[in-house]
């Protein structure tokens, strides 16, 4: 029987991997992710998960050591925030590369400097190129759910990429929320056992990591793309088994009032729900919908474009900037999709909420009436939102 | 050409399809005469590409690059490195 | 526990000996004893050839033998450099044993999830780690330091030729004193590299590991005898063995065992294990060859002055001497 709960969205990540009888772990601590860590480790010392624990030196290590596993060809799993996550770097690209099923729960967090804990997505965000699968969170509900279905994504045989779950900082990790703990039975079903695709193994030799030339690499490159293609098809199918299961099932994106709206916000991650409290406040006052983009990589061009291309106004709000471009990620990719439209939306960016800066339902309303504006008369394109 | 997932290689040894004799500009030639079996040339062969066949140690010329580390640690003087007639 | 697959009878100094009268007496018989112990040593050749070493390569060497002893019950993880590049280009490989490569810094921390995996899966297998000295004593020092600390059952095993080869003789913290190298190079106002080299086996012993060695290429059953020893323990182990580099060290390619005998030889590389906190020197030249000797093979040596000389002589000497209180 599935189990009703009130918990951080900490301990829900660490239910998850629980329930998902990940093999070996290895982490290192770092605020705010530090609770799942805490949480695994008192699952493994009281016997209720029965997984090899590495307490690794550092993130690097961690990311190391769980491709070191993942080869061996057992389910891994891992857990970082910011600073943790740019020290892997290096590593994301290499576990992608080497195509191992490795999944993560990125507690989103800004980046030094200035140090700051709070939250923000630039970390996650500045690793949108590594060739993970990365998946944006609204609650600890989802967040649960999708750490489950991460390692479904990932080990399909058709896909065979890492999965960053990336959930808010303290805004879900420290925060709790009811939710459902879905039946073991269930989440049996819905994952079968892991079956490595490549394992070291001294009865059948391989190697792993050899270097490729020139003649080679690029094939790996693109290889990695029609695998990350892949994925799109994986998570929806993952999502529909997933449901059938739960009841519970949450797409590639989540289309919230857009169809025939004047403006769509677009933006991932916990502030879409106080988005979608905007939204309902403004009815009929405003013709607004919002656009949750929950897959960021694999992110679903031709599903994003057609939701997109009749509105007036797309406005993106999000917790990142590209310095020196000076707008967000997925405003530039937004943007980017909409390009080559005979009639495009105009396209609006908000760099809100960096460092853990609070985004209140003003802030919201302010963004609409802007958005609103900029149906007719010429507004900035991006706004930082919070500099007073 | 379609590559293997994540570059993995499954067939172990396989660089053996890579002659590295070609790169020889002198040979060892085993005197088996003066041999005393003592082993220096197998044990010390950085490739390796020395083995003791029938009783007698024999150069794998396919893949010699012709360092002459066994002809050095020889210690009766039975291998000669002989440039190679190519 | 681990595969049988060599039988080392005879201690290492009666080899010694026996290679010394070999070399000053051809007559066969002389050389019984070391050939009874090769005889013991594994024919399976577990690296293949075909590989682009250079000629001469002492980390090929320090590779084969060490699998001859480990045996084909072993998974491998390597650092990024020369034996990564020259061993597994996509798509062959030199290995006849399951291999692993990530990055440059994660060989003992790759190793550290391998071992972790083996152990959920109740499996019973060898982990080595390799890494060169750079992979080793610089970029891969806290994940070796984090992996040894942890008390994974693993072997380590740093194959030391002094400098970064693989980009082109670069200095590393493993660079002996007065080697001239391409980021250290020897000038009218500079000796070379102007430090001596880290203490790398003498570090990793300070983790309380229950077995180090250091070893040379040109001993090849010592080598073996201890990374069987290595192998066999349970529990982390480390062994760091000298291996010449043609390219680098700018020597003739037929001298890299002569060289790395010189090295032991001269006292500038000390033999020795430690052995559960058991600490003993493996092998001591009966005489005690100058390290002229030794430096006057290698190019990066060569500008070396008299005093020079005289320092690292100096130096090796009071370094044998601790090593002789101590160990």
């Amino acid at each position: 029987m599935p189990r009703g709960d009130v918990l951080h969205g900490s301990r829900a990540v660490a239910e998850a991997v629980k329930l998902c009888d990940v093999d070996v772990i290895a982490a290192y601590p770092i605020t705010p992710q530090t609770h799942i860590v805490e949480d695994l480790a008192e699952f493994v010392a009281n016997g209720e998960l029965d997984a090899e624990y590495v307490l690794v030196e550092s993130e690097h290590s961690a990311m190391s050591a769980c491709i070191g596993a993942s080869a061996t060809g057992v389910r891994t799993f891992t857990a970082t925030s910011s600073q943790g996550l740019a020290l892997m770097h290096e590593m994301l690209f290499i576990a992608s590369g080497m195509r191992l099923p490795i999944v993560m729960a990125n507690a989103n967090r800004a980046l030094s400097a200035p140090i700051n804990i709070w939250n923000d997505q630039q970390d996650s965000m500045s690793e949108r190129d590594c060739g993970w699968i990365q998946l944006y969170c609204e609650t600890n509900q989802e967040t649960l759910d999708t750490t489950i279905q991460a390692y479904r994504i990932s080990e399909n045989k058709k896909v065979l990429l890492p999965s960053m779950v990336c959930l808010d900082g303290f805004v879900l990790t420290h925060t709790i929320e009811p939710l459902e703990i879905p039946d073991k039975d269930a989440v049996n079903r819905f994952l079968p056992e892991f079956e490595p695709a490549v394992y070291l193994d001294p009865d059948d030799p391989m190697t792993l990591g050899a270097f490729a030339t020139p003649a080679d690499y690029i094939k790996f490159r693109f290889e990695q793309e029609k695998a990350m293609r892949n994925a799109i098809e994986a998570i929806e199918k993952a999502d529909r088994e997933y449901k059938k299961e739960t009841g519970r099932g949450y797409g590639l994106m989540e289309e919230y009032n857009t169809k025939d709206a004047d403006i769509i916000i677009v933006s991932m991650g916990s502030v879409v729900g106080t988005i979608k409290e905007v939204i309902d406040q403004l009815k009929g006052e405003y013709n607004v919908g919002l656009l949750k983009i929950k897959a960021f990589r694999p992110l679903p061009k031709e599903r994003i474009k057609e939701v997109l291309k009749n509105a007036r106004v797309v406005s993106v709000v999000e917790k990142d900037v590209s310095i020196g471009l000076g707008e967000g990620g997925l405003f530039s990719e937004i943007k980017g999709i909409l390009y080559n439209l005979d009639e495009r939306p105009k396209v609006l960016g908000f760099i809100i909420g960096l460092g853990g800066r609070d985004i209140t339902q003003p802030d919201i309303r302010d963004i609409i009436k802007l958005s609103k504006k900029a149906e007719k008369d010429v507004v900035d394109e991006v706004h930082w939102i919070g500099l007073r | 050409m379609t590559v293997s997932l994540g570059g993995s290689v499954k067939d172990p040894g396989s660089t053996v399809k890579t002659k590295t004799g070609s790169w020889r500009t002198f040979k060892p030639e085993i005197d088996n005469d003066k041999c005393i079996d003592c082993g220096n040339c197998w044990i010390f062969c950085v490739e390796p590409c020395i083995s003791k066949e029938d009783g007698k140690y024999v150069v794998d010329y396919d893949y010699c690059k012709g360092c002459g580390v066994c002809a050095h640690e020889c210690p009766v003087g039975a291998i000669e490195m002989v440039l190679e007639e190519k | 526990m681990m595969q049988e697959t060599m039988q080392v009878v005879v201690d290492t100094p009666s080899y010694i000996k026996c290679r010394q009268v070999c070399k000053a007496n051809v007559r066969a018989n002389r050389c019984f004893k070391f050939k009874k112990n090769l005889e013991a040593v594994s024919g399976d050749e577990l690296f293949a050839p075909g590989h682009s070493a250079c000629a001469g390569c002492g980390a090929t060497v320090a590779v084969r033998l060490a699998l001859k002893a480990a045996g084909k019950n072993t998974i491998a993880t390597n650092a990024t450099g020369c034996l990564e590049v020259f061993s597994t280009k996509y798509p062959e490989t030199a290995w006849r044993v399951p291999w692993i490569h990530a990055a440059f810094e994660t060989s003992a921390s790759v190793a550290s999830g391998v071992e972790a995996a083996l152990k959920k899966l109740g499996k019973d297998v060898n982990v080595i780690a390799f890494g060169g000295d750079g992979g080793t004593v610089d970029i891969g020092f806290q994940a070796l330091s984090g992996a040894m600390e942890r008390g994974h059952n693993m072997t380590y095993i740093c194959y030391d030729n002094e400098a970064y080869m693989n980009t082109g003789v670069q200095r590393s913290g493993s660079t002996p004193y007065g080697s001239s190298t391409t980021t250290s190079p020897a000038g009218s106002v500079s000796i070379g590299n102007k430090r001596p080299k880290k203490d790398m086996p003498q570090i990793i012993a300070a983790h309380g590991v229950d077995y180090v060695a250091t070893a040379s290429i040109a001993f090849p059953l010592d080598y073996m005898k201890k990374v069987k020893k290595a192998v066999a323990t349970n529990g982390p182990a480390y062994v760091h063995v000298l291996a010449a580099c043609p390219t680098g060290w700018g020597s003739a390619s037929e001298r890299s065992i002569e060289i790395c005998r010189l090295a032991v030889d001269s006292g500038m590389w000390v033999l020795y294990e430690i052995d559960h906190g058991d600490a003993r020197i493996t092998y001591l030249p009966t005489k005690k060859v100058p390290v002229i000797e030794y430096l006057k093979t290698q190019k990066r040596f060569r500008h070396l002055k008299a005093e020079d000389v005289q320092d690292i002589q100096d130096m090796i000497d009071e370094r044998l001497k601790r090593y002789s209180n101590e160990i």
